[in-house]
């Protein structure tokens, strides 16, 4: 498998075939391809100062001007490695007069944050991307596929659009008690935000079960809202909903100030980065905790009862890593099970690759199938498999259904994708998922 | 020109619908309501007719729950005015009684087109167009999948069976049962919502509905469906199933060979 990907072939400016007609004569000369180069407009002189102009105004949208072109970003942009991405190449175009409030281009950033991390300019896409896409929203331009999870997450509270009665019947099955906060509101340490996945996708419900068999076994005291927990929404204020996540902010606040806990614990780095970081701007502050964050201090004390004999690769969720700086934790988890041999891939930690589900990618796959020679779901599960690993082991909840399509559109169906959540619990002798 | 769209709101089937003790209603204590998908056509193709040429467009709906997220997004949508109409509505409102409530309001209004939903999952002979046409005594043409209006006449785009268009003319004003919008109903971003629910905007009318006389039935006992059938699960390998699809189709004469 090349490093660099598969790219789509670039698509040629210069015409390849051009008559060129006298204006004195009036006679027609045709000429090829390689000729024609001299008479097409070469995009030096297509210069325009009109987008910088319009997405500069926004707040958020400043920096994309700031781009001097060393192109550092390309490289390590991981749609560019399926496409042909990356904020230089979206300043040039930009430059050259591209409209990027209509153009597909706006919806193919994951907002995964590795240009940011190699820029000098500090070019920050995870800002301008929102910004641009919060006005396409205001006027109505949004792909399909995402408007329809929009207006999901806004009745239901919930990206899946599932009834909101039913979130937390994926306790029903845990084989421990799961205390619902509604119905039993005595304080607690520590309010588990189970989030979307997790409480919906069939995959994820058994990951919630694996967190509530080890919290029960580690004497943790958690309790879930259930049916009063609505998402926290990142992923729509990324993908340029800011109306709805503030609208979900009030409702998260209104309910999380009823009742009295220690600590917030997550299994969605999403959520998790909206708690630590954009819910503090507007004045709400909770000590909040990614799961793999609340159990790698317990490693010691987890009995073990299985050997799992298995080499395991780790996916970096791009929100827990690169965003919030957390890549160890996951890994202590990883390090204890016994039995797992623990081997990285080559696009790891600061520079881990992205699932392709972030930024609301999660729901546009549909538009981003039109550019990109494969998803980024499975050129990942292409690298793990390079590695040598039977288990591709994942802490973000979008990730298991992300990377086990991906496993099978590939080929890969041996590659086992598993939340570490559900190798502890099966290691520890539960259902493990 | 002025447009009224009559919406009405419906059960949202993300909940499992239950019946009431007695039999003779679903049972509303847990459900939310949506838009009538139709409904929510007729407002894109009011929509679209207002943004073509001069119009205010008013919509109009009975107090039903949920209502109001409904008139919200259509006034974040364009609608000039929202009018709730409220009096003693509860339970089920059947399409005669509903027509009646909505006529009730109409006739003291200047209107030249009122757009409905063509049908909704509780009136799936559609009726509604048609008796709100009779009680107003203006023309009405249903399955529309278009409408253009000029100088007090309208042309309406029908849909017939077997995938044939018809252009009809009709005079205003006249009430048209909308099928599709020409375009799929728009977004609205949930700031815009937001913005329409803090201003207000929905103006409250009391109705009272002429008496209906005899004629109104009596629902003696709903049903759910019974299963008639199990899916049956193909089990196996890959290649073993697709076998097996293969088998089926050419069993029922789908395939040729």
């Amino acid at each position: 498998m090349p490093i660099g990907g598969r790219k789509q072939p670039p698509t040629a400016v210069e015409l390849e075939h051009a008559t060129v007609t006298s204006p004195l004569s009036g006679r027609e000369w045709e000429l090829p391809g390689m000729w024609n180069r001299m008479f097409e407009q070469r995009v030096e002189w297509d210069f325009t100062t009109e987008g910088f102009e319009k997405i500069g105004s926004l707040e958020g949208g400043e920096s994309l001007e700031w781009c001097y072109g060393c192109g550092k970003c390309v490289p390590v942009c991981p749609v560019d490695l399926v496409g042909e991405y990356g904020p230089r190449k979206i300043h040039r175009k930009v430059q050259t007069g591209l409209d990027l409030f209509t153009s597909d281009d706006l919806w193919l950033c994951t907002t995964c944050m590795n240009c940011l991390r190699v820029c000098p300019k500090e070019v920050d896409m995870v800002k301008v991307m929102p910004a641009v896409r919060e006005v396409a929203v205001a006027e109505g331009q949004v792909p399909g596929e995402l408007a329809d999870v929009f207006e999901k997450t806004f009745r239901y509270g919930n990206a899946l659009g599932e009834n909101p009665r039913r979130r937390h019947a994926w306790t029903r099955d845990a084989g421990v008690d799961v205390r619902v906060l509604a119905s039993d509101p005595r304080p607690v340490d520590v309010l588990f935000y189970v989030e979307d996945y997790w409480s919906y996708h069939p995959r994820g419900m058994q990951a919630a079960r694996s967190f509530a068999r080890v919290a029960t076994a580690l004497g943790v005291d958690f309790a879930i809202l259930g049916p009063e927990e609505k998402t926290i929404g990142d992923s729509q204020r990324l993908a340029g909903e800011k109306g709805l996540f503030e609208a979900l902010m009030e409702d998260v606040v209104a309910t999380l100030d009823r009742y009295e806990f220690q600590r917030i614990v997550t299994p969605d780095p999403h959520g998790f980065n909206a708690l630590v970081k954009e819910y503090p701007k507007r004045g709400h502050r909770y000590d909040v905790l990614h799961y793999t964050q609340l159990l790698a201090p317990l490693v010691d004390r987890i009995e073990w009862r299985k050997e799992l004999d298995c080499t395991v690769t780790f996916h970096d969720p791009c929100y827990l890593g690169r965003h919030n700086g957390e890549y160890d934790a996951p890994r202590t988890l990883l390090r204890a099970i016994p039995g797992v041999r623990l081997v990285e891939m080559g696009r790891c930690r600061e520079n881990g690759y992205c699932c392709g589900g972030g930024g609301g990618g999660m729901w546009l796959d549909g538009l981003t199938a039109n550019h990109t020679s494969e998803r980024l779901s499975e050129r990942r599960v292409r690298e793990a498999v390079e590695s040598g690993a039977d288990v591709l082991a994942v802490c973000c909840p979008y990730e298991v259904s992300r990377f086990e399509d991906g496993a099978k559109s590939t080929g890969n169906d041996q590659l086992q994708v598993r939340d570490i959540i559900e190798l502890v619990d099966e290691a520890m002798g539960g259902g493990g998922g | 020109m002025r447009i009224v769209v009559a919406v009405k709101q419906i059960p949202d089937l993300v909940e499992e619908l239950e019946l009431t003790a007695d039999g003779t209603d679903v049972d509303r204590e847990l459900l939310k309501m949506v838009v009538n998908e139709f409904d929510d056509q007729a407002l894109e193709e009011g929509l679209c007719l207002k943004e073509a040429g001069d119009a205010e467009l008013v919509v109009v709906a009975l107090d039903e729950p949920d209502v109001d997220q409904t008139l919200h997004a259509a006034l974040a949508k364009g609608a000039d005015a929202a009018i709730k109409l409220t009096g003693a509505l509860t339970g089920w409102i059947d399409s005669h009684r509903r027509a009646a409530l909505l006529a009730s309001w109409l006739s003291g209004q200047s209107f030249d087109l009122v757009l409905t939903g063509v049908q909704a999952a509780d009136d799936l002979d559609g009726q509604l167009p048609g008796l709100l046409g009779a009680q107003l005594e203006v023309p009405h043409i249903s399955v529309a999948v278009r409408v253009e209006a000029e100088d007090g006449m309208a042309k309406v785009w029908q849909e017939l069976a077997g995938g044939t268009v018809v252009v009809d003319e009709v005079r205003l004003p006249a009430v048209i049962g909308v099928q599709a919008a020409r375009q799929a109903p728009r977004y609205v971003s949930i700031s815009r919502i937001r913005q329409a629910q803090q201003s207000g905007g929905i103006t409250e009318v009391e109705v009272q509905a002429a008496e209906l006389g005899t004629e109104q039935f009596a629902l003696r006992r709903l049903v759910a469906p019974e299963a008639a059938g199990h899916a049956e699960m193909l089990a196996g390998g890959a290649g073993e199933v697709a076998d097996r699809i293969v088998e089926l189709l050419r069993a029922k004469g789908l395939v040729r060979s």
